[in-house]
C-alpha cells in the first residue's frame, strides 16, 4: 500500500469500508431449502484485499452477488443480515439507488471473460455504456474515457482495440476489459473479482493478478478477491476468510493463516497446494477426504465434522462460537489445530 | 506487469455481419432471392419512371389488348388500363404493405417476446397464453375478422397482417431472450449499474436478431400473400388501386378470354413471394445460432 491514508486507517482498525453481519441466503428449491450462505460475518477496510476462498459451492459467489444484490429472486431469499457499505444498508437500499452503486462504488468482475462481454457491441461501446448510465457523458467522451481505461489496464493499441469486438480479443485482452469495466467510474470503492483468474492460463493469470494489485494501489480500492487458488491468495491478499458450506470457519491476515491455520480444513485447502519443491524429495499433494457436504440436509453440527481428521463429538451437535488467536485471527473449531501443528 | 509482455491479438476476423454477407454471396438461392427483390424495389421505388402509361388512366377502345400489341407490352384490362404499369404501381403497393405489416407484427411481437422471456413468470404466462389463443385461430381467419371489425381498406388490412402475424415473432423472439438473459454478460452488464429496460433493449434484443431477421424475410413475403388475397375477397385495397390480389379479384370472369389479366399479376406475386423466401431460407443456413461463432 503506497497511500498512507489506507495505511494509517487499516492500521487503527477503523476505515471499514464493507461489513456484513450475520448474512444469511437461502435458496427455495423444488428439493428444499438449500442454506448456501449461513451467518456470515465479513469486514474489508479501505484499499484492502480480502480473499474469499472455499471450494466450489461453498457459498463464495453467492456471498459476492448478495454484496451487489444481484442474488437472483426467487429462488434466493437473503435470510438476515446486514451488509453495510460505507455505513449504508445495502440491503435496505431502493433498487433504484443500488443500481446507481453498481458500476461506480462496487463492481464486479467475472470467471469466464470468453462470456461477460455482449458479443454484439465492440469493447470501447461497452466500456463507454458504464461512462454514459453514471456519469451522464456523451457517446464521443465516454468512448474517450474509454480508450484511456484500455490503456491503463495495458492493452496495446488501446485505440484501435476499442474498436474490436470481443471475439476479436484473448482470454486475457477479454479479462482485461472486464476490469477496464469495472474501473469505468470516478472513484470506485470497491472490486469484487470472482475467481477473475480461473479461466486463464498461468502465465496470464500472473498478469492479470499483478495488474489489478497495481490498479488497487493506483486505484485506492478495496478488493473483494474470491477465489480457491492458494497461490493467488498468497500474491495478492492483505486477508483471508475461509469458507465451507455457507459457513465462515476461519478468517486471518494472510501471513497469519499461512503461518498458523487453526481450522482443519484451512490446513486441508493449504495441503492442496502445489509449491515448487524446494528439494529433490517432493512432497506428495494431499486431498480431503469425502466431499462437501449436500446444503439440503445440513444439520446444526460442524458442517467440516464428516471430512475431519480431528473430529470429535461436540463436532456432530453443535457448530462451535468464534474462537480467537492472537489479534484479528478468528476461527471456529471445537477441536482446532495447535500452533505445533498438532491437535490438541 | 512487466511492459513488455504484450499478449499477442489474434488476427482480426472479420464482424458477425460481414461474414454473414460473405456467406450470403455463395449461397445461390439466396442471392437469386435478393436479387429478385432488389428489382422489384427499385421497380417500385422509380415507379412512374418506369411505368409506360398511368395505371389510372383507362382506353376504353384498347380493353382487353393481348400482350405485345398496339404498344401494349403486357397487354390491358377489361377496363383499358396498361397492365405492365399497374403491374409496376402494384409492386410498390405490395412491397410496402410487406414492410408495414412486418414492422407492426415485430413491433408487437417483439416487445410481447421481450417481455415474456426476460421477466418470466406470471408475465410469460400471461403473455404467452394469449399468444397461445391467436395461434388457435387459423391464420387468414384470424386476419379477416380483423378487418371485419376495423373496415376493408388496405389501412387496416396492413394493420390486420400485422396483427395476426405478431404471434410468432413473438415466440422466436421469447425463446432467444430466454436463452441470452441467462448469459455471463447480462449479469455482467446488471453489476456495471444497467437498468431492466436498457438491459432488454440495449443488451439482449440485439443479440436476438438473427432468428429474427429470418422471420422477418419469410413473414414480408407472407404478408405480400395475404394482402393479396385479402383484397382478392374484397376486404383490403379498394378499386381502382392497381394491387396485385385486387386486380385478379376484378378480371377473374375473364380468365377464359383473356389469360393475361389473372396471370400476369398473379406471377408478379409469385415472384415477389418467391424473392423473399428465397432469402429467408438462404438467411435461416447462414444466420442460424447453432452455426455461429
Amino acid at each position: 500500500m503506497t497511500d498512507t491514508a489506507t495505511i494509517e486507517t487499516s492500521a487503527t482498525g477503523t476505515g471499514e469500508l464493507l461489513g456484513i453481519d450475520n448474512l444469511s441466503v437461502s435458496f427455495h428449491t423444488r428439493r428444499g431449502v438449500v442454506k448456501a450462505v449461513r451467518n456470515l460475518n465479513l469486514k474489508i477496510r479501505e484499499g484492502e484485499t480480502l480473499a474469499l476462498v472455499g471450494e466450489s459451492g461453498c457459498g463464495k459467489s453467492v456471498t459476492a452477488h448478495a454484496i451487489t444484490r444481484l442474488v437472483p429472486m426467487p429462488p434466493g431469499v437473503i435470510e438476515s443480515g446486514i451488509i453495510r457499505f460505507r455505513g449504508t444498508n445495502l440491503l435496505s437500499l431502493p433498487e433504484k439507488e443500488m443500481r446507481s452503486l453498481r458500476g461506480s462504488k462496487i463492481s464486479m468482475i467475472f470467471q469466464e471473460p470468453m462470456t461477460s462481454l455482449n458479443p454484439v457491441f465492440t469493447v470501447g461501446t461497452q466500456i463507454a455504456e458504464v461512462f454514459v448510465t453514471h456519469e451522464k457523458l456523451g457517446r464521443k467522451e465516454a468512448f474517450a474515457r474509454a480508450v484511456e481505461l484500455l490503456d491503463l489496464v495495458k492493452i496495446p493499441d488501446p485505440a484501435k482495440r476499442a474498436k474490436s469486438y470481443p471475439h476479436q480479443l484473448s482470454g486475457g485482452m477479454r479479462q482485461r476489459v472486464m476490469i477496464a469495466m469495472a474501473l469505468a467510474s470516478p472513484e470506485p470503492g470497491l472490486m469484487i473479482a470472482d475467481e477473475p483468474t480461473t479461466a486463464l492460463d498461468v502465465t496470464i493469470q500472473a498478469q492479470i493478478l499483478q495488474l489489478l494489485n497495481e490498479l488497487k494501489k493506483g486505484v485506492g480500492m478495496a478488493l473483494l478477491l474470491i477465489t480457491h487458488d492458494m497461490g493467488v491468495v498468497a500474491e495478492t491478499a492483505d486477508r483471508v476468510a475461509v469458507m465451507y458450506a455457507g459457513r465462515k470457519v476461519e478468517d486471518a491476515p494472510v501471513e497469519e493463516l499461512f503461518a498458523n491455520p487453526r481450522h482443519p480444513y484451512t490446513v486441508g485447502l493449504l495441503g492442496c497446494q502445489c509449491s515448487a519443491p524446494s528439494n529433490r524429495n517432493a512432497v506428495r499433494l494431499t486431498s480431503i477426504s469425502g466431499s462437501v457436504p449436500d446444503l439440503l440436509t445440513l444439520g446444526d453440527g460442524c458442517p467440516f465434522a464428516n471430512r475431519c481428521g480431528n473430529v470429535k463429538n461436540e463436532c456432530m451437535e453443535s457448530f462451535p462460537d468464534v474462537s480467537t488467536a492472537g489479534e484479528d485471527h478468528e476461527f471456529r473449531c471445537h477441536n482446532p489445530i495447535t500452533e505445533s501443528g498438532a491437535s490438541s | 506487469m512487466s511492459d513488455n509482455i504484450k499478449e499477442i491479438a489474434p488476427p482480426a476476423e472479420p464482424g458477425f455481419w460481414k461474414e454473414s454477407w460473405y456467406q450470403l454471396t455463395r449461397n445461390r438461392a439466396a442471392m437469386a432471392g435478393l436479387i429478385i427483390i432488389a428489382f422489384f424495389a427499385l421497380i417500385a421505388i422509380f415507379a412512374p419512371l418506369a411505368a409506360p402509361e398511368d395505371p389510372l388512366e383507362q382506353t376504353i377502345s384498347a380493353r382487353l389488348t393481348a400482350p405485345f400489341t398496339d404498344g401494349y407490352i403486357l397487354g390491358t384490362d377489361d377496363l383499358g388500363r396498361d397492365l405492365l404499369s399497374r403491374i409496376i404501381y402494384g409492386g410498390r403497393i405490395s412491397l410496402i404493405i410487406g414492410v408495414v405489416s412486418v414492422g407492426i407484427s415485430l413491433t408487437l411481437g417483439g416487445v410481447l417476446g421481450l417481455a415474456a422471456g426476460y421477466f418470466g413468470g406470471w408475465v410469460d404466462r400471461i403473455i404467452m397464453r394469449v399468444i397461445d389463443i391467436m395461434l388457435a385461430f387459423p391464420y387468414i381467419l384470424l386476419t379477416i375478422v380483423i378487418v371485419a371489425i376495423l373496415g376493408p381498406s388496405l389501412t387496416n388490412a396492413m394493420v390486420a397482417i400485422g396483427i395476426s402475424q405478431m404471434p410468432r415473432y413473438a415466440r422466436v423472439i421469447r425463446a432467444s431472450v430466454l436463452s441470452e438473459r441467462e448469459q455471463d454478460y447480462v449479469l455482467a452488464e446488471r453489476s456495471l449499474g444497467t437498468g431492466n429496460l436498457e438491459l432488454m433493449f440495449r443488451t439482449i434484443l440485439p443479440n436476438t436478431l438473427a432468428p429474427t431477421i429470418v422471420q422477418a424475410t419469410l413473414g414480408v413475403g407472407e404478408a405480400i400473400l395475404s394482402s393479396a388475397g385479402l383484397s382478392f375477397l374484397g376486404l383490403g385495397a379498394q378499386p381502382p388501386t392497381p394491387e396485385w390480389g385486387l386486380m385478379i379479384a376484378s378480371s377473374k370472369q375473364f380468365i377464359t378470354s383473356a389469360w393475361w389479366v389473372v396471370t400476369l399479376p398473379g406471377l408478379a406475386i409469385l415472384l415477389a413471394v418467391l424473392g423473399f423466401n428465397l432469402l429467408g431460407d438462404g438467411l435461416r443456413d447462414i444466420l442460424d445460432p447453432r452455426l455461429r461463432d
